[in-house]
Order: structure tokens, then sequence, then C-alpha cells
């Protein structure tokens, strides 16, 4: 509906009712007000004004009604006799001009199965108010940023996932030219819902500065070399209040990054650099720590490969140095392999080892062309992904002193060693390929490697070593109707053993789905723990509102279907997804 | 009988309205904000995300010449998001051709993974203005939750229409509203 006519037929509804309700008006002891608000509705600069204001916003609610399961080990304990999980989550944006507002409302009473049971709590965890011109934008109240690749500072969010370290405090950006680009950020980060109080936890200060030099010397704005660089500075104060240690109340960390691009190639480089923290993630060692990410990528039309190098050394930095759990994290060092999404490609994910990993990654994408021997009358898609991370090697910095003593400098490392430790290798090809106008398919291979006592802490299990294969078919049945038919095999003598899955699709677009689906862990070695994980799941989708219905038992990981992605915890029962957006 | 009684309870509601507006002027004001701002149509919020290039990118510049666009988010582990934008590239040609519609492909993928969307996107021969996202700064601003998430939006950029999850042959009906935008 247009505004000027709602303006007006809201005016006249007011007059209206001034006359009806003329005895109220005369008992009012500020009738002048009233008169003020009805000359805005009415002034015609006003409706100017309210013209260029917009609200917009979204709704989320995820709701899972659990059935006790003890095969799968959901009890009745372990749904703590809740029988509901309940996470709704609403976010409202208001702007006008360069003003604008917001916040997110989050219910999670009770979370579902899979959160952290600190998330429970109901409120306004996220309030924000922000001014911005070409020139400068001020935010107060909480606020997402990233410095860089994150290396000492990234505050963000993944709501599915039930991780959110927004900052509350303030935040000014500034781009005093073509080019330059300034950040200053300060302020407490969330710790569910625990309001900050002094000394409660840390402090988050920072400065990022990035300079792109094509754009500052107008002149090269079409060079094929382009240059940018930045730079950033963090720290966080921290009481001390230790009885043994005397530690570091202000931590500080700086990080510099450069990216060169020449034509087709583009090389990205960040190194990151922290004092001493002794924390209890470190086991309260001296050292210093370090990060060096480094990619080197060539793309063009039809093919692509990157290579992607890190190094990661004691660079755990949280905003309380006694916390060790999924949250208050200050920086965000990025695990660089692969991220699945396919069930069982995706069940074994890696984490990032915050003290202390090697690792590359190497993605070939080639398209064969269309017409030629292998590519045929579509041209077939391949992709070629490698990846491996190890532990670095650690030296004792004295004969006397074990590695990672508390209290010392922990260790030596020479930058350029890697331990024989393998954590993770992911080595995976994919082929994308169109057969004829109604059916298309990708085929994937993955071996995998993966230390799952060290990355889930799993003490004394042994490594992890599987192949895992899949097919996707998707069967066009009419130009809206389609039939999309999953099966995965996944391979393996640790752990769980085999698992397969299939799954059913039939997509009406662009509203209806229906999908059965089965995970079946067949190569359990325990008999009786070789499990159906089943669901049946159907959903409906208008423009931006989706319902989507899903019942049975659901394996934890990625699961990809009615048309989206997400990642879920094990649960058995019906779970119910509702999503609006306006 | 049932009109008047309707009207009563109506101007009840509003007897009721104007005690609390004696109470407060602020809340005059917000009801009015409020109210009308609800009927307003969207334009797209000022955030600076990424160029391939590494280049900030200010979300005001989404910019077709005022001609119709469309703006999908996606991300590199979400393969119904690819499969929608393999859809649109083959038709991308013939939209064009029709209506000058420009197609904007937004990636979520953060920091582990951003370096790997260009020879992706590149090798897929997506033909699209491809964007960087890595902190969901402008995701967060256009409240999309779930990907893929696909806005259609007019020359002047306010969002025609929007839907999230995609469907094989979802493309033929978002290509009907385009048609429609341009007046086809």
């Amino acid at each position: 509906m247009r505004m000027e006519k709602l303006c007006s037929s809201m005016s006249f509804y007011v007059l209206g009712l001034l006359y009806t309700t003329n005895e109220k008006i005369r008992q009012m002891k500020r009738p002048s007000l009233l008169l003020i608000a009805l000359l805005i509705v009415l002034g015609g600069k006003a409706q100017d004004f309210l013209n260029q204001a917009t609200v917009n916003g979204s709704f989320q609610i995820d709701a899972q009604l659990y059935r006790s399961d003890a095969a799968i080990g959901i009890t009745d304990s372990s749904i703590a006799g809740r029988k509901i999980g309940v996470n709704g989550y609403g976010n409202i944006i208001y702007s006008l001009g360069n003003f604008k507002a917001g916040m997110r409302y989050e219910a999670m009473l009770t979370p579902m199965l899979g959160f952290d049971p600190m998330q429970e709590g109901s409120g306004f965890p996220y309030l924000w108010a922000s001014y911005s011109t070409d020139f400068i934008d001020v935010t107060v109240g909480n606020f997402y940023e990233q410095f860089g690749n994150g290396l000492i500072f990234r505050s963000y969010e993944e709501w599915t996932l039930g991780y959110d370290n927004s900052m509350n405090g303030m935040r000014v950006l500034l781009n005093p030219s073509k080019g330059v680009r300034l950040k200053a950020v300060y302020g407490s980060q969330r710790f569910y819902w625990q309001k900050y109080e002094r000394n409660n936890r840390g402090l988050v200060r920072g400065v990022d500065a990035e300079f792109s030099f094509n754009e500052i010397l107008g002149s090269l704005e079409d060079s094929p070399l382009r240059i940018i660089v930045g730079a950033s500075a963090v720290s966080r104060y921290q009481r001390d209040a230790d009885p043994i240690y005397k530690l570091p109340e202000n931590v500080g960390s700086m990080a510099g990054r450069i990216n060169i691009g020449l034509g087709n190639f583009t090389l990205m480089t960040e190194y990151a650099h922290k004092i001493n923290d002794p924390s209890a993630l470190n086991n309260f060692i001296y050292k210093e720590g370090h990060a060096l990410l480094t990619s080197l990528s060539y793309a063009q039309s039809g093919f692509g490969v990157v290579l992607q190098l890190k190094r990661v050394d004691n660079m755990g930095f949280k905003s309380d140095r006694a916390y060790v759990g999924n949250a208050l994290d200050i920086n965000f060092i990025p695990p660089i392999n692969r991220t699945h999404a396919y069930s069982l490609t995706g069940k074994y994910p890696y984490a990032t080892q915050p003290n202390g990993e090697m690792g590359m990654q190497l993605q070939i994408h080639y398209k064969i062309p269309k017409g030629s021997l292998l590519g045929g009358k579509y041209g077939t898609g391949i992709a070629l992904n490698l990846s491996q991370v190890n532990d670095i090697a650690r030296n004792p910095i004295h004969d006397t002193i074990l590695i990672g003593q508390p209290g010392t400098m922990g260790y030596t490392s020479d930058f350029f060693k890697m331990s024989g430790d393998i954590f993770f290798r992911d080595l995976n090809i994919e082929i994308d390929k169109r057969f004829n106008s109604k059916l298309k398919g990708i085929f994937q291979y993955m071996n995998l490697l993966y230390d799952i006592a060290t990355i889930e802490g799993h003490a004394g299990d042994p490594v992890v070593n599987a192949h895992i294969g899949l097919v996707d078919l998707t069967y066009r049945l009419s130009s809206r109707k389609a039939v999309r038919v999953e099966a995965q095999g996944l391979f393996t003598r640790e752990d769980k053993g085999d698992w397969a899955a299939m799954m059913v699709e039939y997509t009406i677009a662009p509203k209806w789905f229906v999908a059965l689906s089965d995970q079946y862990n067949y190569g359990h070695p325990e008999k009786d723990q070789r499990n159906h994980y089943y669901t049946a799941s159907a959903g409906f989708t208008r423009n931006a509102t989706r319902l989507a219905l899903t019942y049975g038992r659901q394996a934890e990981g990625v699961v990809c279907v009615g048309g989206v992605c997400r990642q879920v915890p094990a649960s058995s029962g019906l779970t119910i997804t509702l999503t609006t957006n306006f | 009988m049932k009109q008047p009684k309707d009207r009563i309870g109506c101007l009840n509601n509003f007897k009721t309205l104007i005690f609390m507006i004696k109470k407060s002027f602020v809340f005059v004001l917000l009801l009015l904000l409020g109210s009308t701002v609800w009927a307003q149509e969207s334009v797209l919020p000022k955030v600076t995300i990424k160029t391939l290039d590494g280049k900030n990118f200010n979300t005001s510049e989404i910019y077709n010449d005022g001609k119709p666009m469309i703006l999908s988010f996606w991300a590199l582990w979400c393969k119904p998001c690819q499969k929608e934008l393999d859809a649109f590239m083959d038709n991308y040609e013939e939209w064009q051709e029709e209506t000058d519609v420009k197609i904007f492909a937004v990636s979520i993928d953060d920091a582990r993974s951003t370096a790997r969307v260009a020879p992706m996107a590149k090798s897929k021969g997506w033909d699209f203005e491809i964007l960087l996202d890595a902190n969901g700064d402008f995701k967060r601003a256009m409240n999309v939750n779930l990907i893929p998430h696909t806005f259609l939006l007019d020359g002047n950029g306010k969002i025609v229409s929007q839907h999230t999850a995609y469907f094989e042959g979802a493309e033929y009906e978002l290509y009907e509203k385009i048609k429609k935008l341009v007046g086809k």
C-alpha cells in the first residue's frame, strides 16, 4: 500500500475521532502535543520524511517435539523431561535515511537438543542504532565486524549453530578518501545471557586500516596489477586476579595483510602476531602466538585453481582467559578444507586447532567444454580438492621443562617444521554432469583421515580412515516437477563403522516438496547399535515464507533437503521450521 | 445490525488508544512511524562488502541502469544454491536479451572459503556480478536466514519479490515475474 494513502486515511480517522471523543480530549493535560503529532501526520514534509522510512525483518522458529529413543541415546533424562525444544528469533531493522536501528529477539525456551544449555533464556541480545554517510558510519549497541580474514578479530553469528559473539559497544567506520577504509571498535562480547559487569570478562578494543592503491591512485583503476594492503591491531583488557601467575592484563595482537592481483592471478597473505597470553586454552604458557594464512589462486572461464597454506601456533584468543568453551572468541582462524554439502561427506568435519597446526589445501576446478568427447552436449564439471592439516613440531625449551608446562614459555617451534601427526586429510573428487535436458547428476568420491581423538576430544580413539562415495541424480519430470535421488556410502573400520544413506525427494516448483530418507549405520561394531535414522519431511515455500516438517530420527550433521541446507543435531521426533521474511 | 456493532468495537479500541496517547507523546510518534512504515516497499540497505578482487563494494551501488535485477545469496557448501545459479546461467543470455536483467550473486562463505569462490564461480562460467559477504553483514541487513534466498529487484532497487529454497524449474516462475516487471 502506498504511504500517502495510508497517511491521509489515518489522519482523517484521527480527526474523526477527535470530534467523537471531544470530551476526552478536553480532559487531556497536553493537548498541544497531540496537535503537533497531527501536524506531523498532515504536513507534506512529514510525508516525505516518513516516505523514506522502511522496516524489514525476519522471523524464524525451530521447534522439536521429542520422543525418547533409547536406541540412539536419547532418553528421558537427556531431554530432561522437557518434551519440546524451541528456538525462536525475530529480527527487525528500521531505516530512515542515514539512520538505522535494529534488534533481534531470541527465545530459547528450552533450547533444542544439541545447543548449549547456557542458551536457555529470552530477550534482546542484539540491539543497535547507526548513522552512516559515505564518509562515516557510527554504530552503538551490538554489532558484528571482521578485520581482514579474522585472524585477530571477528565478531559474527550463526544462529542455526547457536554461535554468537556479537560485540556490545561502539564501532566507527571511516572512508576518508577513495580507496581508504578505517575501522575502530570497542566493547565487550556476548556470553550467552550473562550481562557484562566490571571484570567478569575482558574488554576488546581494535583498529583496522585498509588501502586499495588502485583506487587511491585513480589512474591505475584499470591496471591489471591490483594491490590492497591492510593492517589491524586488537587488544583485550582483563584484570589479573590469578593467585599464582602474574598475567598480562592488556594482551595486544597485530596483523598485516596484502592482496595482490595480476590479471587472473590473486595472491592473498595475512600474518598475525599476539603477545604472550597465558590462558586455560593454552594451559597457561607464556609463549607468543602467531598465525599465517596464504592463498594463491588463478581463475579464468572454465578453469580455476587455488593453493592455500596456513600455520597456526598458540593463537587461541578469547575475551575471558579462563574460558575454554565454544564462545567468547575474539578471533577466527579459518579451517582451510572443503565444507561438504552431503550428510555422509560432512559426517567428520574439521575444526581448527588454535594451539597449533600446519595445513594446506589445493583445489582445482575444470569444466570440460561443451561438444568435446568427455564434455558431451552440455559440458562436464570436475572439481578436485586435497587438504591436509598436521600438528606443528614442538621442542622443549629446557631439558627439565616439559613441553607446554604451565607457567613456562611452553615450547619452541620451528616455523617451517611440522609434526608427523596428521589431524585431518581429505582428498575428494567431484564430477558434475548433465546427461540430457532432463537428467543431471553429481558424483563424488572422498578419502578421509580424521584424528577423532584430537578434533572431537575422544581421547584414545583410533584415527578414522574412511572412503565415502555418493551419487546425486535429479530428473525433471516436467518444467516444474522433479525427482531427486541421493545415495551415499561411508566405509570405515573405525568409530561407528559403515554407513549407507539414501534419499528421495519430489519437488513441485516453486512451492512444494516431500522427501524420504534413511541413514543406516549397518557396520556399527556393536550389533545393537546398527540403527536406522529414517525421516519423512514435507514443506511449503511461498515467496520468503517456508514451513517444513520432519518426522523421524535425525542423525547429526549437514542436512540439505527441501532446497536448503542446515546443520542439525541428532534428534528423534517431530521438527518444525518456520521462517518468514518481510 | 452487524455493522454498527463492529464500529462501536472499533471506536472503543480507539478510545483506549487516545487514552494511551495522553500518556506519552513519544508513543504517538512511534505508532505513526510504525504503522506507516509497514506499508513501505523496501530499498537496498547500504553495507560495505567485497568484490572478487578484494575491493570494498557498497551495496547501494547494486544498480542496472533502471533495469530489473536478481540478487541471490549462496555459498560453496550449498548445493541447491549452485543448482539455482546454474539454472540462471543456462537461461541468462535469453533473459538478458529479452529483459536486460542483471544477476548479482552474493557468496556468504566466510574466510575459510572466500579464496575458493572466484576459481569455482569462474570455472562454472557464471557470468554474474559476484560479491563476497564474508561476515554476513549484507545477509543480516537483508534478513536472509536460509540460503538460497533470491530477491527480484526493480530498476530502483526496490524488492518486488523474494523466495527461499530452490526447486528444479523455479527459474521459469521467476522469469515470468521479470517479464511482467519490464512490461512484456
